[in-house]
């Protein structure tokens, strides 16, 4: 039944079968019902992690050295955990910036920089063929052996060589045919590409299943069951050392660096990052993917084992443990098994192929070709009319490339690897892009410089150390490099550089270039400086859970929304350029384009759409050159966005030492005001003061001299002038007093005498001595003590004379005949408050803060010369606040007047109490 | 005929020292107690001489001095200021604003009653 | 997200738990000439406490708060 042409047509059938898919699922995206948009596909699409690596490889691995497959699947269990940090940072960030792979990610991050985007898509490239030359080798390898059915032929032991590299060139053209119908159909913005998506999670439950099935039937079928299958292994010597492989020496350091390989590539990989953040529908997704995803990866490896010992055991040597998940339903003649088993094959293999080589692509095209071809003034590429067309064939034909530059790998330095450690050479290769990635997303430092340079030596030691020995190995050239070092010096061994030996290739590797490219990343990104625009991504990128809201450009523009929309156009399609600027239009509630105007919204706007196609840093060109009105010359271009952002940096620095002298200026401004205030006020005192004088001495001396000029002056009237005389000399006296106990108490010259003392005696005290006033206005008073009045330090004569000025104001402004003084003594909280409460006119809000202030007095001018100086509650505030207490006046106009202040109690802390001034 | 003396001042011992010292001279005598009471007196009052305070209630001495000479009934009244203040400001001020003679508080009773007579044309007794 | 507040610690939490798991000294105390079912003790570990690991996770995230 396993005829070759059952073989091809079954293939050919198979993959029909994913176009459909593929085509049914982009129609339904279209019709805005994804079928991708459910956690179970997220989850599927995830294990295109699972490549022919995992299909036929791992069965190797464990036939070679037991359970050393398994840190490739644990790693990402454990890197899965931190997703939930990681990734939905990731998505989030590029959903924001519209990033479409790694390079952009990185190129973004570190200002837009194109030489970092390009330097990032070279080391993919470089460091994923090897990997993409494994799924080569096994496919056609599977395609071999199946061909000689019902014969077990490895192709490497036959003279069949030539013929496999014939097969494998086949099966790299017609993958790369494959992909390029699968991927680049059309430029999508924001390359996300649901049919592919679909194709891939299907591809997933094929390989699974196939992978199950197969494993079942040895496990139960060639054996009766797992322990079985362990115990007659376990009587071999030789198979029994693999039962406990982790005694051997460097095991478990090779085992932990495995692990943290293989977390960093589930992050890195240019395929997983393509599924699981640009691809990515909902974030809410990631909660299901984080445990689907991790079962999937147990569950693809549970049969590994019984299927590595159930080859050993069943095959004699020279059967390759790389082919037994083939080659044993084959030996048992299980055609349809056999099938099912190299269809899952292809499955893993073109999965794989399909989304690293877009993914690949991609990046080739928007951060390696295009910012050349821009940089290239011959071609006049920005000028041109419709560059979409450009942007597919530059994606097609870097499909092509990829995959004969992985043939030719496959043919320079595949067959003398198996297939595990081929892919883990590019494991080694992607996991260099941790540092500027994971430092860029965490450390807001991380500088351009620093992510080239770390990049760069990670790359560099990565090439010496894992590349070199491989070509090597291989026979391209003699293995003294490797033998005997770099100039024949024995510490630049590639495999044992500065003599760490001991360690297999892989972990010796990724220790020196981890050291390598962390330390040329901290170091350079801690000595050098970040640009404007580098600083800006930094905190777009660092704080992008924390931001809200439209991120800042650095646009300043003079073009308008057309231009933008036909440099859109050139790269989209005028048609989804028209209906992107219709949208954005439409949001701003403007009816039609030709109303918009080209602000640095738009820019942003434009430039966000033109980096879903063409990456960041070309978008960021590209929009550029329109916002400049220059027509092309991106050299000049990116010299005039360097120069911008130093402008930027630099009147962004004016700007601040501006606002610095504004506010010095104000603050002085404001200290000046004071001042002469200050100024004012003291004028305004003295004045006031002398008015205050010369007004009773004005009466005194006139009365003095009439009663001098006149002696025959009548003895009533004389008695009359004689008593004014007196009653303005007793006012003068207190006017003097008074001004003079201010100008004491406010120069904190007053003296002041603390001791305890009882304020329900001084209130009595108070309320006897101005009875006689009370009596004689008719007014009357009370005094509510409490039973205990707790003791307050103060200064006595100074309460005393707070009291009494509060009760003569009292009794001043009470109704005579029918007025009410209540005194009421409270201790509250931290100290004792003292309330004296009349039945007068009381005082309107506006003149309740006004009757503190000196000389002014409140009330009805007009009719009624008030009594009194003018400075009693003025004087009566000072002495309240430097007791440590409060003075203030609640009343109700018409009501009545409560004057209070509190005095805080004895216990207090010293910084409370008044101060003695001797 | 008599002579008409309107004393606008708020200070009670001050009125009634002018009080006496304007009776002696033989002079009518009104007392204001403030501004508006001032301008409300000119008219039935009808004074020759205003003793005018400068820190009057209501509406100060100097806007009453300004309504004076800006009425054209009252063109024959004479206003002598009288200010607790002190300083040149102030009389610059009141000179400006119209008054006829200008004296600060506190005063001497005999030069007041000069300036009184003179400003009013009746001789020294 | 407001739901997620508490997850993150947790996964956290499972994380640090998965790499004593996997890690020395667990490792070289299952690398032992033993059987469990049939099943040398080493491949039995790892297995058991990889599905042990998932189904916390699966608990943590799937638990309706």
């Amino acid at each position: 039944m396993l005829q070759s042409w059952v073989v091809v047509f079954g293939s050919f059938g198979y993959i029909a079968l994913l176009f459909a898919i593929a085509w049914y699922a982009d129609r339904r995206a279209k019709a805005g019902r994804s079928v991708i948009s459910n956690p179970l596909i997220y989850s599927l699409s995830l294990a295109v992690y699972a490549t022919a690596w995992t299909f036929y490889g791992s069965v190797g691995r464990a036939a070679h050295d037991g359970v050393g497959f398994l840190p490739i699947y644990i790693g990402p269990t454990l890197m899965i955990l931190l997703w939930w940090f990681v990734l939905r940072k990731m998505i989030r960030v590029s959903k924001l910036a519209r990033i479409t792979s790694l390079a952009d990610f990185v190129a973004s991050r570190y200002g837009k920089s194109a030489l970092l985007g390009g330097l990032v898509t070279v080391i993919a490239v470089i460091g994923i063929l090897p990997y993409i030359s494994l799924q080569l080798k096994a496919v056609s390898s599977s395609f071999q052996i199946i061909f000689r059915y019902p014969e077990i032929v490895m192709p490497g032991n036959t003279g069949a060589n030539p013929i496999l590299k014939v097969t494998a060139f086949y099966v790299a053209c017609f993958m790369a045919l494959f992909t390029i119908a699968f991927g680049t159909r059309h430029v999508d913005v924001g390359e996300r590409h649901e049919g592919m998506v679909a194709a891939i999670a299907f591809e997933s439950i094929v390989k699974l299943v196939a992978f199950l099935a197969v494993g079942l039937y040895v496990t139960f079928g060639l054996f009766d069951g797992f322990g079985d299958i362990f115990g007659r292994a376990a009587q071999r010597e030789d198979l029994a050392r693999l039962m406990t492989p982790l005694a051997a020496e460097g095991a478990l350091a090779n085992w932990a660096w495995m692990t943290v390989l293989s977390m960093l590539a589930i992050v890195f990989l240019p395929r997983q990052f393509q599924v699981a953040v640009i691809e990515n529908v909902e974030e809410k997704h990631l909660k299901t993917a984080v445990w689907l995803f991790p079962l999937y990866m147990l569950a693809i490896n549970l049969f590994v084992l019984p299927i590595a010992f159930g080859g050993l055991l069943a095959f004699p040597q020279g059967v390759d443990p790389d082919t037994f998940v083939l080659t044993l339903p084959m030996s048992r003649h299980m055609e349809g098994l056999t099938l099912l088993v190299f269809v899952g094959g292809i499955s893993a293999a073109t999965g794989m192929v399909i989304v690293e080589t877009i993914a690949l692509s991609t990046m080739v095209c928007n951060d390696l070709v295009m910012p050349i071809l821009l940089r290239w003034r011959r071609l006049n590429i920005a000028s041109r009319r419709d560059l979409t067309s450009l942007l597919l064939e530059i994606r097609r034909g870097a499909i092509v490339v990829i995959l004969l530059l992985g043939y030719l790998y496959f043919v320079a330095a595949g067959e003398a690897y198996a297939l595990v450690s081929i892919g883990l050479i590019s494991f080694a290769a992607v996991a260099q892009f941790a540092p500027a990635f994971l430092g860029g997303l965490y450390w807001k430092g991380g500088t351009r410089n620093g992510a080239l340079a770390g990049l760069s030596a990670g790359f560099a030691v990565w090439f010496y150390t894992l590349l070199l020995p491989a070509f090597a190995k291989s026979g391209w050239f003699g293995m003294t490099v490797v033998e005997e070092g770099l100039f024949g010096l024995a510490a630049l061994r590639p495999t044992e550089l500065f003599g760490l030996a001991g360690l297999d290739q892989i972990t010796h590797a990724m220790i020196w270039s981890m050291i390598a490219n962390i330390g040329a990343f901290v170091s350079v990104s801690l000595t050098g400086r970040q640009s404007a625009t580098e600083h800006s991504q930094a905190t777009l990128f660092v704080d992008v859970f924390t931001q809200t809201g439209e991120r800042g450009s650095l646009w300043r523009t003079t073009t308008s929304a057309s231009a933008l929309q036909t440099l859109l156009g050139r790269f989209l399609g005028p048609t989804r350029a028209a209906e992107l600027f219709l949208a954005y239009a439409g949001s701003r509630g403007l009816r039609s384009v030709e109303e918009l105007e080209a602000d640095a919204e738009l820019l942003s706007f434009a430039e966000l759409q033109l980096a879903g196609t063409i990456g960041a840093a070309s978008a960021h060109a590209m929009v550029a050159t329109v916002a400049q009105e220059e027509p092309l010359g991106m050299d000049e271009v990116m010299t005039i966005i360097d120069e911008a952002s130093h402008v930027i940096a630099y009147s962004h620095q004016l700007e601040e030492k501006q606002q610095e002298l504004e506010a010095a200026t104000a603050s002085l401004r404001t200290a000046n005001e004071s001042l002469k205030e200050l100024d004012r006020l003291k004028d305004d005192f003295i004045s006031t003061v002398t008015h205050e004088l010369r007004t009773p001495l004005t009466s005194i001396r006139a009365f003095s001299e009439i009663l001098h000029d006149n002696p025959d002056i009548d003895a009533a009237e004389r008695h009359r002038f004689l008593g004014l005389i007196i009653k303005e000399s007793e006012r003068l006296t207190r006017l003097i007093n008074q001004v003079l106990d201010l100008a004491k108490l406010e120069s904190g010259l007053a003296e002041w005498q603390s001791s305890n003392i009882d304020l329900a005696e001084i209130v009595n005290d108070a309320v006897g001595s101005t009875s006689q006033i009370f009596k004689g206005r008719g007014v009357k008073v009370e005094a509510h003590l409490p039973a205990t009045v707790p003791a307050v330090v103060a200064d006595r004569d100074r309460v005393m004379q707070v009291m009494l000025n509060l009760l003569s104001n009292a009794v001043n402004f009470s109704p005579s005949g029918t007025g009410r003084v209540v005194v009421r003594v409270e201790t509250e909280g931290t100290g004792v408050r003292i309330d004296v409460e009349d039945n007068g006119v009381g005082i309107s809000r506006e003149h309740r803060d006004v009757i503190f202030e000196k000389f002014r007095q409140v009330g009805d001018t007009l009719t009624q010369k008030p009594a009194g100086t003018g400075l009693g509650l003025a004087i009566c505030r000072q002495i309240v606040t430097r007791l440590g207490g409060r003075l203030w006046v609640e009343s109700e106009p018409g009501r009545g007047s409560v004057f209070s202040f509190t005095l805080p109690l004895a216990a207090l802390p010293a910084a409370v109490r008044p101060r003695a001034v001797a | 005929m008599t002579k008409r003396v309107l004393i606008a001042e708020d200070e009670e011992s001050i009125v009634a020292s002018l009080q006496f010292l304007m009776r002696q001279c033989g002079f009518e005598t009104r007392v204001a107690r403030n501004g508006y009471e001032a301008i409300a007196s000119l008219a039935d009052f009808r004074p020759d001489l205003v003793l005018l305070d400068v820190m009057l209630p209501g509406r100060s001495g100097l806007e009453v001095c300004r309504f004076i000479r800006g009425e054209s009934g009252l063109g024959g009244v004479r206003i002598l200021m009288l200010t607790a203040k002190g300083g040149s400001a102030d009389e610059s001020k009141s000179r400006e604003a119209g008054v006829d003679d200008y004296l600060s508080k506190p005063f001497a009773t005999r030069e007041l009653v000069a300036r009184a007579r003179a400003l009013l044309g009746v001789a020294c007794r | 997200m407001p739901k997620s507040s508490r997850k993150g610690p947790r996964l956290v939490g499972l994380f640090l738990l998965g790499c004593l798991f996997f890690n020395y000294p667990m490792l070289a105390v299952a690398n032992a000439r033993a059987t469990v079912l049939g099943v040398p003790v080493l491949y039995a570990y790892l297995f058991a406490a990889w599905a042990l690991l998932i189904v916390l996770v699966a608990f943590i995230m799937e638990r309706t708060e």
